[in-house]
């Protein structure tokens, strides 16, 4: 289909909403009525027809807007993209990765016509038609990885591989739930988890540090994770807590339908050729609540899953203040039926079997 | 006493060892404060090794209580500062002259031990081959993390950024880089609802 990009705001009058469309291929990110912490990786190889798994770097109607949010983010905060002096060679290769799938998956968007290291890059959508040198810093107006994540949805870390670990040596990050790329630019794989609470002790970081260090090249991965936010804002940065901590204080029984949104993170982890570096897209999806519960297996199963969560999570994910007003809505679309295995709407099942 | 146990924290809060008298041809030793008691005694066990020692020390509050006793340890080159930030810049030149075989030993504050460690790894030293010893003060080096500025020798919490005034609670959170400890506002949620400060580990 022709993705009909928005114009929408993801601060101030919060004008993002998701299409019908956005909703039901929205990944939904909890496949069974419980949630704990697990290394939930599987292979990034596409996926159904349309779901955001299908291709490498997933556009959606909402790429356009996001990008001019991400460069409102920067000119209030360079310091989001940054690339310690040994990455710019993974930058370059970041810059090939993306351009290649997104002109391969796209194109009627994205093309890329190259002769040798001399490159002509077209994405239609932003109106970029851009003649560089492969590898030739002097040629881009940014850095490769900062050119080219201007240019895709997601926030993107690079990680260096060397003493059997990995380090965040590189990273654009204006749309992260709630961690500053500042602060943890330098550490290894253990120290920018530290704050995680429980997955140290259950041995999590271990077993997903040993699988991360694995990745070849052509095979990539990919987990979800999630976390809740009060409106549509995608800039959850530490830098701007003192802004929009506030905003958790808004919710009431009668707006938290459209103002709670479940944020959802589509992480995969790509193998880069000449660095080795691993490029680690950390993809954002909001849904509102509302948005959540016109689809009833996720209705009920985001009631079961918010209800028993252990505390510790809630407190960490930042709303265990407003989890029993979570619970009165979600409680209206929990019918006690059971649900489905797998996170996929399921609409034509429906109703549920007893 | 001047040494403290620091609680068991999250992975990435700096740990802190005892200086040992390892083989070296060279010793570095940067210190301030109380982490002076580590240099004298470990010259007490190995008398020898201050011939062949640079020492850059920082008083800070204890004035001239160690003076005296590193006046005596005979040491090759010792060098009294009024802070970190004055002698940074020979320190950065000694960490660049380092040949092979140089130890260094850092001990006193937290903020000492980080700020020289970022500058010895800025120079190309590993920091897992620098010997730490915390001596002193328990007070913290903090960053803002909203407006970047750095609060030296916190020692309550929550506190006020020297910088933005914003109200910051301390966290273990800690950056090599930046030599500090991050510290996020602590009425973000719900304004003007600050807890009463109070001192760290207390």
């Amino acid at each position: 289909m022709t993705i009909q990009f928005k114009d929408e705001t993801f601060r101030d009058d919060y004008t993002f909403k998701n299409s019908e469309w956005a909703v039901k291929r929205f990944p939904f990110p909890f496949h069974e009525d419980s949630y704990m912490y697990s290394v939930n990786m599987e292979q990034h190889k596409g996926g159904p027809e349309g779901s955001i798994y299908e291709k490498r770097f997933d556009v959606d109607e909402h790429y356009i807007s996001e990008m001019r949010d991400r460069s409102e983010v920067l000119k209030d905060d360079p310091l989001r993209c940054q690339s310690l002096p040994h990455m710019t060679l993974a930058g370059w290769d970041l810059l090939e990765l993306i351009m290649i799938s997104k002109s391969e998956d796209y194109p009627d968007l994205f093309e890329l016509h190259r002769n040798g290291n001399n490159w002509r890059w077209i994405n239609k959508p932003m109106q970029i038609d851009h003649s560089f040198t492969f590898l030739d810093d002097a040629t881009l107006p940014y850095g490769p990885m900062e050119y080219i994540t201007r240019q895709t949805q997601g926030d993107f870390v690079i990680l260096d591989q060397r003493e059997s670990n990995l380090w965040m040596d590189a990273g654009m990050v204006t749309t992260q739930a709630d961690w500053s790329l500042d602060f943890d630019i330098g550490m290894n794989f253990f120290e920018w988890h530290a704050p995680v609470p429980k997955a140290h002790e259950m041995g999590i970081f271990t077993r997903a540090l040993k699988f991360l260090l694995n990745i070849q090249q052509g095979a990539p991965a990919r987990r979800l994770n999630w976390t809740m936010t009060v409106n549509p804002l995608l800039d959850t940065s530490p830098e701007n807590y003192h802004k929009w901590g506030v905003q958790k204080g808004t919710l009431n029984p009668k707006n938290i339908g459209e103002k709670q949104y479940l944020r959802v993170e589509l992480q995969t982890f790509f193998r880069l050729p000449r660095s080795n570096a691993l490029v680690f897209p950390i993809r954002c999806y909001l849904a509102s609540f509302d948005d959540l519960m016109t689809v009833p297996k996720w209705g009920r199963r985001l009631h079961r899953v918010i209800r028993d969560l252990p505390e510790e999570l809630a407190t960490y994910k930042g709303f265990i203040d407003n989890r029993p007003m979570m619970l009165d809505y979600l409680s209206q679309y929990d019918d006690g039926k059971p649900t489905s295995d797998g996170i996929w709407p399921d609409l034509q099942t429906e109703p549920a079997r007893d | 006493m001047s040494t403290f146990v620091f609680p068991e924290s999250i992975k990435s809060r700096p740990t802190y060892g005892k200086l040992q008298n390892k083989f070296g041809k060279a010793y570095l030793f940067i210190a301030d404060a109380e982490g002076a008691e580590a240099i004298i005694e470990l010259a007490s066990k190995d008398p020898a090794l201050m011939q062949k020692a640079h020492v850059v020390y920082i008083p800070k509050d204890t004035g001239d209580q160690f003076l005296k006793d590193l006046n005596n340890l005979n040491i090759n080159q010792l060098y009294i500062g009024p802070s970190y930030s004055a002698a940074q810049s020979r320190i950065i030149q000694a960490f660049e002259q380092a040949s092979m075989g140089l130890q260094v030993c850092l001990s006193g504050t937290e903020g000492l031990i980080g700020q020289a460690l970022r500058d010895a790894m800025a120079a190309g030293i590993p920091h897992t081959s620098i010997q730490t010893e915390h001596r002193g003060s328990v007070s913290r080096r903090m960053q803002c993390v909203h407006c970047k500025g750095i609060t030296e020798d916190v020692i309550s919490d929550p506190f006020v950024c020297s910088h933005c005034g914003l109200n910051l609670f301390v966290r273990d959170h800690y950056s090599r880089r930046l030599a500090a400890f991050q510290g996020v506002c602590i009425d973000a949620e719900d304004p003007g609802n600050i807890p009463d400060s109070v001192e760290l580990y207390k």
